[in-house]
Protein backbone atom coordinates (compact mmCIF):
# COMPACT_ATOMS: atom_id res chain seq x y z
CA UNK A 1 0.00 0.00 0.00
CA UNK A 2 1.39 3.01 -1.39
CA UNK A 3 0.90 6.95 0.25
CA UNK A 4 -1.33 7.07 -2.63
CA UNK A 5 -3.66 4.64 -1.99
CA UNK A 6 -3.97 6.01 1.34
CA UNK A 7 -4.87 9.47 0.56
CA UNK A 8 -8.73 9.62 1.35
CA UNK A 9 -9.52 9.40 4.57
CA UNK A 10 -12.47 7.56 4.81
CA UNK A 11 -14.83 6.21 2.03
CA UNK A 12 -17.34 9.41 2.38
CA UNK A 13 -18.17 10.97 -0.98
CA UNK A 14 -18.25 14.63 1.32
CA UNK A 15 -14.61 14.92 1.77
CA UNK A 16 -11.78 15.46 -1.11
CA UNK A 17 -8.51 15.87 -0.02
CA UNK A 18 -6.68 18.58 -1.17
CA UNK A 19 -3.84 16.25 -2.23
CA UNK A 20 -5.42 15.25 -5.33
CA UNK A 21 -5.09 18.67 -6.89
CA UNK A 22 -1.05 18.53 -6.85
CA UNK A 23 0.23 15.36 -6.49
CA UNK A 24 2.15 13.82 -9.35
CA UNK A 25 1.84 10.30 -8.51
CA UNK A 26 -2.40 10.70 -8.64
CA UNK A 27 -1.58 12.00 -11.81
CA UNK A 28 0.36 9.77 -12.79
CA UNK A 29 -2.26 7.28 -12.03
CA UNK A 30 -5.14 9.00 -13.51
CA UNK A 31 -3.19 8.45 -17.04
CA UNK A 32 -3.10 5.00 -16.39
CA UNK A 33 -6.35 4.28 -14.75
CA UNK A 34 -9.07 7.40 -16.24
CA UNK A 35 -7.35 8.01 -19.58
CA UNK A 36 -5.92 4.48 -20.41
CA UNK A 37 -8.50 2.94 -18.76
CA UNK A 38 -12.38 2.06 -19.26
CA UNK A 39 -13.69 5.35 -19.94
CA UNK A 40 -14.87 6.97 -23.00
CA UNK A 41 -13.38 10.25 -23.69
CA UNK A 42 -14.98 13.22 -26.12
CA UNK A 43 -12.44 13.32 -28.97
CA UNK A 44 -14.41 15.95 -31.09
CA UNK A 45 -17.37 16.46 -34.01
CA UNK A 46 -17.77 13.81 -36.45
CA UNK A 47 -18.35 16.83 -39.24
CA UNK A 48 -14.86 17.81 -38.38
CA UNK A 49 -13.49 15.06 -40.39
CA UNK A 50 -16.33 14.19 -43.23
CA UNK A 51 -14.14 12.51 -45.86
CA UNK A 52 -11.87 9.43 -46.00
CA UNK A 53 -8.41 10.74 -45.44
CA UNK A 54 -9.68 13.41 -43.42
CA UNK A 55 -8.00 13.74 -39.77
CA UNK A 56 -7.54 15.70 -36.46
CA UNK A 57 -5.41 15.82 -34.09
CA UNK A 58 -6.30 16.36 -30.22
CA UNK A 59 -5.51 14.14 -26.92
CA UNK A 60 -6.74 11.74 -24.88
CA UNK A 61 -6.33 12.52 -21.14
CA UNK A 62 -2.92 14.44 -22.25
CA UNK A 63 -1.92 12.00 -24.83
CA UNK A 64 -1.77 12.90 -28.33
CA UNK A 65 -4.07 11.45 -30.71
CA UNK A 66 -4.69 11.38 -34.21
CA UNK A 67 -8.57 10.79 -35.44
CA UNK A 68 -9.11 9.61 -39.26
CA UNK A 69 -11.64 8.66 -41.39
CA UNK A 70 -11.19 5.30 -43.32
CA UNK A 71 -11.85 4.84 -47.09
CA UNK A 72 -15.05 2.83 -45.82
CA UNK A 73 -16.32 5.65 -44.18
CA UNK A 74 -15.39 4.61 -40.30
CA UNK A 75 -13.73 6.56 -38.35
CA UNK A 76 -10.18 5.48 -36.58
CA UNK A 77 -8.09 6.55 -33.68
CA UNK A 78 -4.46 5.96 -32.54
CA UNK A 79 -1.44 7.08 -30.79
CA UNK A 80 0.01 10.64 -32.80
CA UNK A 81 3.40 9.06 -31.87
CA UNK A 82 5.61 7.53 -34.28
CA UNK A 83 6.20 3.45 -33.30
CA UNK A 84 10.16 4.57 -34.28
CA UNK A 85 11.52 7.22 -32.38
CA UNK A 86 8.31 8.68 -30.57
CA UNK A 87 8.06 11.84 -32.72
CA UNK A 88 4.66 13.40 -33.03
CA UNK A 89 3.43 12.31 -36.46
CA UNK A 90 1.11 14.85 -37.43
CA UNK A 91 2.00 18.43 -36.20
CA UNK A 92 -1.44 20.44 -37.62
CA UNK A 93 -4.93 20.35 -35.78
CA UNK A 94 -6.77 19.37 -38.90
CA UNK A 95 -5.76 18.24 -42.24
CA UNK A 96 -6.13 15.25 -45.21
CA UNK A 97 -3.73 12.63 -46.22
CA UNK A 98 -3.42 9.48 -48.06
CA UNK A 99 -0.87 8.00 -45.42
CA UNK A 100 0.98 9.43 -42.14
CA UNK A 101 4.44 9.84 -43.03
CA UNK A 102 7.23 10.87 -39.86
CA UNK A 103 9.34 13.61 -40.38
CA UNK A 104 11.98 12.36 -38.81
CA UNK A 105 12.72 9.24 -40.59
CA UNK A 106 9.65 8.95 -42.69
CA UNK A 107 7.59 5.84 -41.31
CA UNK A 108 5.00 5.69 -42.89
CA UNK A 109 1.52 4.45 -41.43
CA UNK A 110 -2.10 3.94 -43.15
CA UNK A 111 -5.28 4.73 -41.49
CA UNK A 112 -5.33 2.20 -39.34
CA UNK A 113 -2.59 3.31 -37.92
CA UNK A 114 -0.61 -0.14 -39.81
CA UNK A 115 3.26 0.45 -40.50
CA UNK A 116 3.78 0.46 -44.18
CA UNK A 117 7.26 2.02 -44.95
CA UNK A 118 10.65 2.14 -43.33
CA UNK A 119 12.73 4.31 -45.27
CA UNK A 120 16.00 2.61 -46.28
CA UNK A 121 14.71 -0.98 -44.58
CA UNK A 122 17.02 -3.17 -46.62
CA UNK A 123 19.84 -0.26 -45.89
CA UNK A 124 21.85 1.41 -48.46
CA UNK A 125 23.83 -0.25 -51.24
CA UNK A 126 23.59 -3.28 -49.40
CA UNK A 127 25.23 -1.66 -45.79
CA UNK A 128 23.28 -0.95 -42.88
CA UNK A 129 19.22 -1.40 -42.69
CA UNK A 130 16.68 -2.84 -40.83
CA UNK A 131 17.91 -6.79 -39.21
CA UNK A 132 15.42 -9.64 -41.30
CA UNK A 133 13.64 -10.48 -38.38
CA UNK A 134 12.37 -6.85 -38.46
CA UNK A 135 9.00 -7.42 -39.13
CA UNK A 136 6.52 -3.81 -39.55
CA UNK A 137 3.48 -5.41 -38.92
CA UNK A 138 5.49 -5.36 -34.84
CA UNK A 139 5.27 -1.80 -35.10
CA UNK A 140 2.02 -0.39 -35.73
CA UNK A 141 0.66 2.93 -34.07
CA UNK A 142 -1.42 1.97 -30.70
CA UNK A 143 -4.75 1.63 -31.55
CA UNK A 144 -7.83 3.76 -30.04
CA UNK A 145 -10.95 2.53 -30.20
CA UNK A 146 -13.63 5.09 -31.48
CA UNK A 147 -17.51 5.22 -30.85
CA UNK A 148 -20.09 7.79 -32.22
CA UNK A 149 -23.23 9.41 -30.80
CA UNK A 150 -25.24 12.29 -32.30
CA UNK A 151 -22.27 12.84 -33.80
CA UNK A 152 -19.85 13.45 -31.27
CA UNK A 153 -16.54 11.35 -31.15
CA UNK A 154 -15.43 9.42 -28.09
CA UNK A 155 -12.11 7.56 -27.88
CA UNK A 156 -10.81 5.07 -25.34
CA UNK A 157 -7.85 2.89 -24.86
CA UNK A 158 -9.49 0.08 -23.32
CA UNK A 159 -10.64 -2.11 -25.70
CA UNK A 160 -12.78 -3.54 -23.17
CA UNK A 161 -14.76 -0.86 -21.86
CA UNK A 162 -18.54 -1.07 -21.84
CA UNK A 163 -20.03 -0.33 -25.19
CA UNK A 164 -21.15 3.94 -24.92
CA UNK A 165 -24.44 4.05 -24.67
CA UNK A 166 -24.35 2.09 -21.35
CA UNK A 167 -21.59 3.43 -20.16
CA UNK A 168 -23.40 6.97 -20.79
CA UNK A 169 -27.04 5.80 -19.60
CA UNK A 170 -30.14 6.50 -20.84
CA UNK A 171 -30.74 9.90 -19.39
CA UNK A 172 -27.68 11.29 -21.10
CA UNK A 173 -28.10 9.45 -24.23
CA UNK A 174 -31.57 11.49 -24.49
CA UNK A 175 -30.04 14.81 -22.98
CA UNK A 176 -26.99 14.34 -25.71
CA UNK A 177 -29.47 13.82 -28.62
CA UNK A 178 -31.51 16.76 -27.34
CA UNK A 179 -28.99 19.44 -28.01
CA UNK A 180 -27.77 17.29 -30.85
CA UNK A 181 -31.42 16.34 -32.85
CA UNK A 182 -29.09 16.17 -36.45
CA UNK A 183 -25.98 16.84 -37.88
CA UNK A 184 -24.13 19.64 -36.12
CA UNK A 185 -21.86 22.35 -37.80
CA UNK A 186 -18.71 23.73 -36.03
CA UNK A 187 -19.80 27.81 -35.80
CA UNK A 188 -15.86 28.39 -34.00
CA UNK A 189 -12.78 27.47 -31.53
CA UNK A 190 -11.13 28.79 -28.49
CA UNK A 191 -9.32 27.55 -25.74
CA UNK A 192 -9.08 28.89 -22.47
CA UNK A 193 -6.00 27.70 -20.34
CA UNK A 194 -6.65 27.17 -16.72
CA UNK A 195 -3.99 27.53 -13.92
CA UNK A 196 -5.52 24.57 -12.10
CA UNK A 197 -5.83 20.63 -11.94
CA UNK A 198 -7.98 19.58 -14.45
CA UNK A 199 -10.56 17.99 -11.79
CA UNK A 200 -11.34 21.03 -10.03
CA UNK A 201 -13.09 22.81 -13.87
CA UNK A 202 -14.54 18.99 -14.17
CA UNK A 203 -15.95 19.92 -10.71
CA UNK A 204 -17.04 23.49 -11.42
CA UNK A 205 -19.18 22.51 -14.05
CA UNK A 206 -20.93 19.88 -12.09
CA UNK A 207 -21.63 22.78 -9.17
CA UNK A 208 -24.93 23.92 -9.80
CA UNK A 209 -24.61 25.83 -5.96
CA UNK A 210 -22.13 27.87 -7.20
CA UNK A 211 -23.89 29.59 -10.00
CA UNK A 212 -26.34 32.73 -8.37
CA UNK A 213 -23.36 33.60 -6.29
CA UNK A 214 -20.06 33.19 -8.03
CA UNK A 215 -21.77 34.56 -11.51
CA UNK A 216 -23.40 37.74 -10.58
CA UNK A 217 -24.55 38.87 -13.97
CA UNK A 218 -27.98 37.51 -14.65
CA UNK A 219 -29.02 38.62 -10.46
CA UNK A 220 -26.94 42.06 -11.27
CA UNK A 221 -29.21 43.03 -14.09
CA UNK A 222 -32.28 41.49 -12.96
CA UNK A 223 -32.93 38.61 -14.85
CA UNK A 224 -32.82 35.87 -12.92
CA UNK A 225 -36.20 33.86 -13.77
CA UNK A 226 -37.56 33.47 -9.94
CA UNK A 227 -39.72 30.88 -11.60
CA UNK A 228 -37.35 28.49 -13.25
CA UNK A 229 -37.74 25.49 -12.77
CA UNK A 230 -35.24 22.96 -12.85
CA UNK A 231 -32.81 19.36 -11.91
CA UNK A 232 -29.81 17.87 -11.25
CA UNK A 233 -29.47 14.28 -12.76
CA UNK A 234 -27.10 11.84 -11.86
CA UNK A 235 -25.94 8.43 -13.76
CA UNK A 236 -25.47 5.27 -11.83
CA UNK A 237 -21.84 5.53 -11.63
CA UNK A 238 -21.96 9.02 -10.72
CA UNK A 239 -19.61 10.38 -13.27
CA UNK A 240 -22.54 11.95 -15.74
CA UNK A 241 -24.19 14.80 -14.94
CA UNK A 242 -27.03 16.84 -16.08
CA UNK A 243 -27.91 20.14 -14.51
CA UNK A 244 -31.31 21.82 -16.48
CA UNK A 245 -33.76 24.65 -15.48
CA UNK A 246 -36.25 25.66 -17.49
CA UNK A 247 -39.24 28.16 -17.83
CA UNK A 248 -42.29 26.90 -15.60
CA UNK A 249 -44.66 26.59 -18.35
CA UNK A 250 -47.65 27.29 -15.71
CA UNK A 251 -45.71 30.94 -14.75
CA UNK A 252 -47.51 34.14 -14.86
CA UNK A 253 -46.62 35.86 -18.66
CA UNK A 254 -46.92 38.94 -16.38
CA UNK A 255 -43.97 38.25 -14.51
CA UNK A 256 -41.76 37.17 -17.19
CA UNK A 257 -43.03 40.80 -18.80
CA UNK A 258 -42.03 42.26 -15.39
CA UNK A 259 -39.10 40.86 -15.78
CA UNK A 260 -38.30 42.40 -19.10
CA UNK A 261 -39.28 46.00 -18.09
CA UNK A 262 -36.52 45.38 -15.20
CA UNK A 263 -34.17 45.18 -17.34
CA UNK A 264 -34.51 48.33 -19.10
CA UNK A 265 -34.66 50.30 -16.31
CA UNK A 266 -31.18 51.63 -14.47
CA UNK A 267 -30.21 48.68 -13.10
CA UNK A 268 -30.54 46.66 -16.54
CA UNK A 269 -29.11 46.16 -19.94
CA UNK A 270 -29.45 48.59 -22.63
CA UNK A 271 -28.83 46.11 -25.72
CA UNK A 272 -32.07 43.97 -24.21
CA UNK A 273 -31.88 41.70 -27.18
CA UNK A 274 -29.27 39.39 -25.53
CA UNK A 275 -32.07 38.30 -23.23
CA UNK A 276 -33.90 37.34 -26.10
CA UNK A 277 -34.22 33.04 -27.77
CA UNK A 278 -35.38 30.62 -29.25
CA UNK A 279 -37.12 27.78 -27.75
CA UNK A 280 -34.89 25.57 -30.42
CA UNK A 281 -35.47 22.02 -28.55
CA UNK A 282 -39.04 22.97 -28.08
CA UNK A 283 -39.23 22.01 -24.41
CA UNK A 284 -38.81 25.41 -22.33
CA UNK A 285 -35.11 24.13 -20.86
CA UNK A 286 -33.05 27.15 -21.50
CA UNK A 287 -29.76 26.11 -19.81
CA UNK A 288 -28.68 22.81 -20.21
CA UNK A 289 -24.94 21.70 -18.59
CA UNK A 290 -24.06 18.32 -19.36
CA UNK A 291 -20.99 16.05 -18.14
CA UNK A 292 -20.00 13.13 -18.91
CA UNK A 293 -16.84 11.57 -17.31
CA UNK A 294 -14.00 12.43 -17.44
CA UNK A 295 -13.46 14.85 -20.02
CA UNK A 296 -16.63 15.94 -22.06
CA UNK A 297 -19.58 19.03 -20.58
CA UNK A 298 -21.49 19.70 -23.34
CA UNK A 299 -23.40 22.92 -23.06
CA UNK A 300 -26.43 24.90 -23.95
CA UNK A 301 -27.02 28.41 -22.75
CA UNK A 302 -30.09 29.59 -24.30
CA UNK A 303 -28.78 29.44 -28.20
CA UNK A 304 -25.35 29.07 -27.53
CA UNK A 305 -24.52 25.17 -27.79
CA UNK A 306 -20.88 24.50 -27.10
CA UNK A 307 -19.00 21.16 -27.02
CA UNK A 308 -15.90 21.34 -23.96
CA UNK A 309 -13.10 18.86 -24.48
CA UNK A 310 -11.01 18.92 -21.13
CA UNK A 311 -7.17 18.25 -21.72
CA UNK A 312 -4.51 17.93 -17.91
CA UNK A 313 -1.62 19.48 -18.71
CA UNK A 314 0.37 18.54 -15.97
CA UNK A 315 -1.02 18.74 -12.12
CA UNK A 316 -1.74 22.57 -12.18
CA UNK A 317 -3.12 23.21 -15.25
CA UNK A 318 -5.68 21.81 -17.57
CA UNK A 319 -6.61 23.35 -21.26
CA UNK A 320 -10.67 23.51 -22.25
CA UNK A 321 -11.13 23.17 -25.86
CA UNK A 322 -14.32 25.08 -27.06
CA UNK A 323 -16.11 23.98 -29.86
CA UNK A 324 -18.98 26.26 -30.65
CA UNK A 325 -21.98 24.77 -32.86
CA UNK A 326 -25.01 24.55 -34.58
CA UNK A 327 -26.59 23.68 -37.80
CA UNK A 328 -26.67 24.16 -41.60
CA UNK A 329 -30.48 24.78 -40.89
CA UNK A 330 -30.22 27.80 -38.99
CA UNK A 331 -31.93 30.49 -40.16
CA UNK A 332 -30.76 34.05 -39.71
CA UNK A 333 -32.55 34.72 -36.98
CA UNK A 334 -31.09 31.69 -35.07
CA UNK A 335 -28.00 32.40 -36.48
CA UNK A 336 -28.20 35.77 -35.10
CA UNK A 337 -28.85 34.30 -31.04
CA UNK A 338 -26.43 32.06 -31.36
CA UNK A 339 -23.96 34.92 -31.99
CA UNK A 340 -25.63 37.07 -29.25
CA UNK A 341 -25.72 34.42 -27.04
CA UNK A 342 -22.17 33.65 -27.13
CA UNK A 343 -21.15 36.62 -25.18
CA UNK A 344 -22.35 34.40 -22.37
CA UNK A 345 -19.82 32.17 -22.31
CA UNK A 346 -15.90 31.06 -22.99
CA UNK A 347 -12.96 33.21 -21.17
CA UNK A 348 -15.22 36.78 -21.52
CA UNK A 349 -18.81 35.14 -21.33
CA UNK A 350 -20.67 37.44 -19.05
CA UNK A 351 -22.13 33.90 -16.76
CA UNK A 352 -18.85 32.10 -17.35
CA UNK A 353 -15.63 34.12 -16.87
CA UNK A 354 -15.32 33.09 -13.33
CA UNK A 355 -15.28 29.73 -13.51
CA UNK A 356 -11.84 30.71 -15.05
CA UNK A 357 -10.24 32.04 -12.55
CA UNK A 358 -11.64 30.12 -9.55
CA UNK A 359 -10.24 26.74 -9.79
CA UNK A 360 -7.16 28.99 -9.92
CA UNK A 361 -8.39 30.41 -6.64
CA UNK A 362 -8.02 26.86 -4.84
CA UNK A 363 -5.03 25.99 -6.34
CA UNK A 364 -3.05 28.94 -5.18
CA UNK A 365 -4.21 27.96 -1.72
CA UNK A 366 -2.81 24.22 -1.62
CA UNK A 367 0.44 24.71 -0.12
CA UNK A 368 -0.77 23.93 3.35
CA UNK A 369 -3.53 21.39 3.13
CA UNK A 370 -1.24 18.36 3.35
CA UNK A 371 -3.93 16.05 5.44
CA UNK A 372 -6.74 17.96 4.48
CA UNK A 373 -9.99 17.68 2.76
CA UNK A 374 -12.67 20.09 1.87
CA UNK A 375 -16.35 19.74 2.50
CA UNK A 376 -18.59 18.53 -0.19
CA UNK A 377 -21.62 18.31 1.87
CA UNK A 378 -24.43 20.24 0.18
CA UNK A 379 -27.36 18.57 -0.41
CA UNK A 380 -26.38 15.39 1.56
CA UNK A 381 -23.76 12.60 1.32
CA UNK A 382 -24.89 10.93 -1.80
CA UNK A 383 -25.12 11.29 -5.37
CA UNK A 384 -28.22 10.54 -6.57
CA UNK A 385 -30.52 12.86 -8.51
CA UNK A 386 -32.63 15.89 -7.13
CA UNK A 387 -34.83 18.97 -8.14
CA UNK A 388 -32.95 21.51 -5.83
CA UNK A 389 -29.88 22.95 -7.22
CA UNK A 390 -28.44 23.93 -4.03
CA UNK A 391 -26.93 20.69 -4.23
CA UNK A 392 -23.16 19.21 -4.60
CA UNK A 393 -24.74 15.97 -5.53
CA UNK A 394 -23.21 15.48 -9.02
CA UNK A 395 -19.71 16.75 -7.54
CA UNK A 396 -19.94 13.69 -5.33
CA UNK A 397 -21.45 11.72 -8.11
CA UNK A 398 -17.72 12.30 -10.03
CA UNK A 399 -15.66 11.39 -7.09
CA UNK A 400 -17.89 8.13 -6.62
CA UNK A 401 -16.65 7.44 -10.08
CA UNK A 402 -13.23 9.08 -9.63
CA UNK A 403 -12.16 6.59 -7.12
CA UNK A 404 -14.00 3.69 -8.37
CA UNK A 405 -11.76 4.08 -11.27
CA UNK A 406 -8.75 4.94 -9.48
CA UNK A 407 -8.75 2.18 -6.61
CA UNK A 408 -9.08 4.83 -3.68
CA UNK B 1 -2.29 58.66 -47.12
CA UNK B 2 0.85 60.00 -44.85
CA UNK B 3 -1.92 61.80 -43.16
CA UNK B 4 -4.27 58.89 -42.74
CA UNK B 5 -1.88 56.71 -41.09
CA UNK B 6 -1.16 59.74 -37.87
CA UNK B 7 -4.79 60.35 -37.78
CA UNK B 8 -4.97 56.78 -37.26
CA UNK B 9 -2.47 56.17 -35.17
CA UNK B 10 -3.65 58.77 -32.74
CA UNK B 11 -6.81 57.46 -32.44
CA UNK B 12 -5.59 53.98 -31.61
CA UNK B 13 -3.07 55.24 -29.33
CA UNK B 14 -6.00 57.32 -27.19
CA UNK B 15 -8.26 53.98 -27.23
CA UNK B 16 -4.71 52.29 -25.92
CA UNK B 17 -4.59 54.69 -23.27
CA UNK B 18 -8.41 54.49 -22.76
CA UNK B 19 -8.15 50.44 -21.58
CA UNK B 20 -4.72 50.62 -20.18
CA UNK B 21 -5.28 53.73 -17.67
CA UNK B 22 -9.12 51.60 -16.75
CA UNK B 23 -11.64 54.29 -17.85
CA UNK B 24 -13.43 52.26 -19.07
CA UNK B 25 -16.46 54.10 -18.89
CA UNK B 26 -15.08 56.11 -22.59
CA UNK B 27 -14.55 52.85 -24.31
CA UNK B 28 -18.02 52.79 -25.56
CA UNK B 29 -17.22 56.28 -26.90
CA UNK B 30 -14.64 55.11 -29.68
CA UNK B 31 -17.30 53.65 -31.50
CA UNK B 32 -20.43 54.65 -33.26
CA UNK B 33 -23.96 53.78 -32.32
CA UNK B 34 -24.79 50.81 -34.48
CA UNK B 35 -20.48 49.71 -34.84
CA UNK B 36 -19.13 46.01 -34.24
CA UNK B 37 -17.01 45.11 -31.76
CA UNK B 38 -15.37 41.54 -32.41
CA UNK B 39 -12.64 39.47 -30.82
CA UNK B 40 -12.07 36.00 -32.29
CA UNK B 41 -9.03 34.36 -33.08
CA UNK B 42 -6.77 33.56 -36.77
CA UNK B 43 -7.95 29.98 -36.83
CA UNK B 44 -11.01 31.10 -37.06
CA UNK B 45 -10.82 33.89 -39.15
CA UNK B 46 -8.83 31.81 -41.68
CA UNK B 47 -11.53 29.13 -41.56
CA UNK B 48 -14.49 31.45 -42.00
CA UNK B 49 -16.11 30.23 -38.70
CA UNK B 50 -18.40 33.31 -37.33
CA UNK B 51 -18.56 33.09 -33.81
CA UNK B 52 -15.67 34.32 -31.85
CA UNK B 53 -15.43 35.40 -28.22
CA UNK B 54 -16.16 38.89 -27.85
CA UNK B 55 -19.00 40.14 -29.98
CA UNK B 56 -20.83 43.34 -29.24
CA UNK B 57 -23.03 44.25 -31.91
CA UNK B 58 -23.83 47.95 -31.26
CA UNK B 59 -22.26 50.70 -28.57
CA UNK B 60 -24.99 49.90 -26.36
CA UNK B 61 -23.66 45.85 -25.97
CA UNK B 62 -20.44 47.75 -25.09
CA UNK B 63 -21.78 49.84 -22.60
CA UNK B 64 -23.57 46.98 -21.14
CA UNK B 65 -20.34 44.93 -21.22
CA UNK B 66 -18.37 47.47 -19.24
CA UNK B 67 -21.58 47.96 -16.54
CA UNK B 68 -21.21 43.92 -15.93
CA UNK B 69 -17.17 44.55 -15.74
CA UNK B 70 -17.49 46.93 -12.97
CA UNK B 71 -20.88 45.38 -11.37
CA UNK B 72 -21.86 41.75 -11.87
CA UNK B 73 -18.39 40.25 -13.15
CA UNK B 74 -15.56 38.93 -10.83
CA UNK B 75 -12.07 38.65 -11.76
CA UNK B 76 -8.83 39.61 -10.21
CA UNK B 77 -7.70 42.98 -10.50
CA UNK B 78 -5.49 43.36 -13.32
CA UNK B 79 -4.31 45.97 -16.13
CA UNK B 80 -3.48 45.99 -19.81
CA UNK B 81 -0.22 47.33 -21.55
CA UNK B 82 -0.72 47.64 -24.85
CA UNK B 83 1.53 48.25 -27.65
CA UNK B 84 0.66 49.03 -30.93
CA UNK B 85 2.77 48.51 -34.00
CA UNK B 86 2.90 51.13 -37.43
CA UNK B 87 -0.43 51.31 -39.33
CA UNK B 88 -1.46 49.93 -42.00
CA UNK B 89 -4.24 51.60 -44.71
CA UNK B 90 -5.86 48.91 -46.28
CA UNK B 91 -9.03 50.80 -47.96
CA UNK B 92 -10.65 53.71 -48.50
CA UNK B 93 -14.49 54.81 -49.31
CA UNK B 94 -14.71 58.32 -48.66
CA UNK B 95 -14.29 59.58 -45.16
CA UNK B 96 -14.39 55.80 -44.16
CA UNK B 97 -10.97 54.57 -43.79
CA UNK B 98 -9.90 50.91 -42.98
CA UNK B 99 -6.80 50.01 -41.24
CA UNK B 100 -5.35 47.58 -40.12
CA UNK B 101 -2.40 47.32 -36.87
CA UNK B 102 -0.36 44.97 -35.11
CA UNK B 103 -0.44 44.78 -31.31
CA UNK B 104 0.67 43.32 -27.75
CA UNK B 105 -0.96 43.33 -24.55
CA UNK B 106 0.96 42.54 -21.34
CA UNK B 107 -1.56 41.75 -18.50
CA UNK B 108 0.00 42.28 -14.83
CA UNK B 109 -1.76 41.26 -11.92
CA UNK B 110 -1.68 42.58 -8.58
CA UNK B 111 0.59 39.84 -7.32
CA UNK B 112 2.70 41.59 -9.80
CA UNK B 113 2.47 38.34 -12.31
CA UNK B 114 3.36 39.32 -15.74
CA UNK B 115 2.41 37.92 -19.03
CA UNK B 116 2.31 38.64 -22.81
CA UNK B 117 -1.58 38.02 -22.47
CA UNK B 118 -2.14 37.82 -26.18
CA UNK B 119 -0.96 39.26 -29.85
CA UNK B 120 -3.09 39.83 -32.74
CA UNK B 121 -4.10 42.38 -35.01
CA UNK B 122 -6.75 45.23 -35.34
CA UNK B 123 -8.97 45.68 -38.15
CA UNK B 124 -10.81 48.73 -38.02
CA UNK B 125 -13.07 50.76 -40.00
CA UNK B 126 -13.19 54.40 -39.11
CA UNK B 127 -15.07 57.07 -39.15
CA UNK B 128 -13.95 60.60 -40.05
CA UNK B 129 -17.29 62.52 -41.18
CA UNK B 130 -17.77 63.41 -37.35
CA UNK B 131 -15.82 66.01 -34.94
CA UNK B 132 -14.25 63.08 -34.09
CA UNK B 133 -12.72 59.53 -35.60
CA UNK B 134 -15.25 56.64 -34.69
CA UNK B 135 -14.56 52.93 -34.99
CA UNK B 136 -17.46 51.82 -37.14
CA UNK B 137 -16.05 48.21 -36.91
CA UNK B 138 -13.31 46.77 -34.65
CA UNK B 139 -12.14 43.35 -35.68
CA UNK B 140 -9.63 41.91 -32.85
CA UNK B 141 -8.12 39.12 -33.89
CA UNK B 142 -5.80 37.17 -32.43
CA UNK B 143 -2.75 35.09 -33.55
CA UNK B 144 -3.04 32.41 -30.58
CA UNK B 145 -6.77 30.71 -30.36
CA UNK B 146 -5.52 30.51 -26.48
CA UNK B 147 -6.51 32.47 -23.39
CA UNK B 148 -5.13 32.30 -20.27
CA UNK B 149 -7.45 32.28 -17.72
CA UNK B 150 -10.29 34.79 -18.87
CA UNK B 151 -10.75 37.74 -20.90
CA UNK B 152 -12.30 40.41 -18.87
CA UNK B 153 -11.17 43.68 -20.04
CA UNK B 154 -11.55 44.51 -23.92
CA UNK B 155 -8.65 44.57 -25.57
Amino acid sequence: MTQTDKIWPSNNLTEVPYAVYEDEQIYARERERIFQGPTWNILGLECEVPEAGDYKTTFLGDIPIVVVRGQDGALRGFENRCAHRGALLCLEKFGKTKVFTCAYHAWSYDYDGNLVGVAFQNGVQGQGGMPDDFRREDHGLRRVKIAVLAGLIFGSFDPDVQDLEHYLGPEHVRHIHRVLPKSPKVLGYYTQTMQNNWKLYAENVRDPYHASILHLFFTTFRVNRLSQKGGILVSEGGGNHISYSKLDPSGDDREYDKEKLRADSKFGLKASALLGGIDEFNDGITIQILSVFPNLVIQQVFNSLVVRQIVPRGVDTADILWTTYGFADDDDAMSEMRQLHSNYVGPAGYISMEDGAVGNFIQRALPGTAGMTSVVKMGGADAASMESRATETSIRGFWKAYRHHMGL
Amino acid sequence: MQNSIGKVAGLLADYAHCIDSDELERWPGFFTDQARYFVTTSFNRERGLPIGIIDATSRDMMEDRVAALRKANIYEPQRYRHIISVVRITGRDGKVVSAEAGFMVVRTLIDGTQDLFVSGRYEDVIDFSGESPLFAEKQVVLDSDKINTLLAIPL
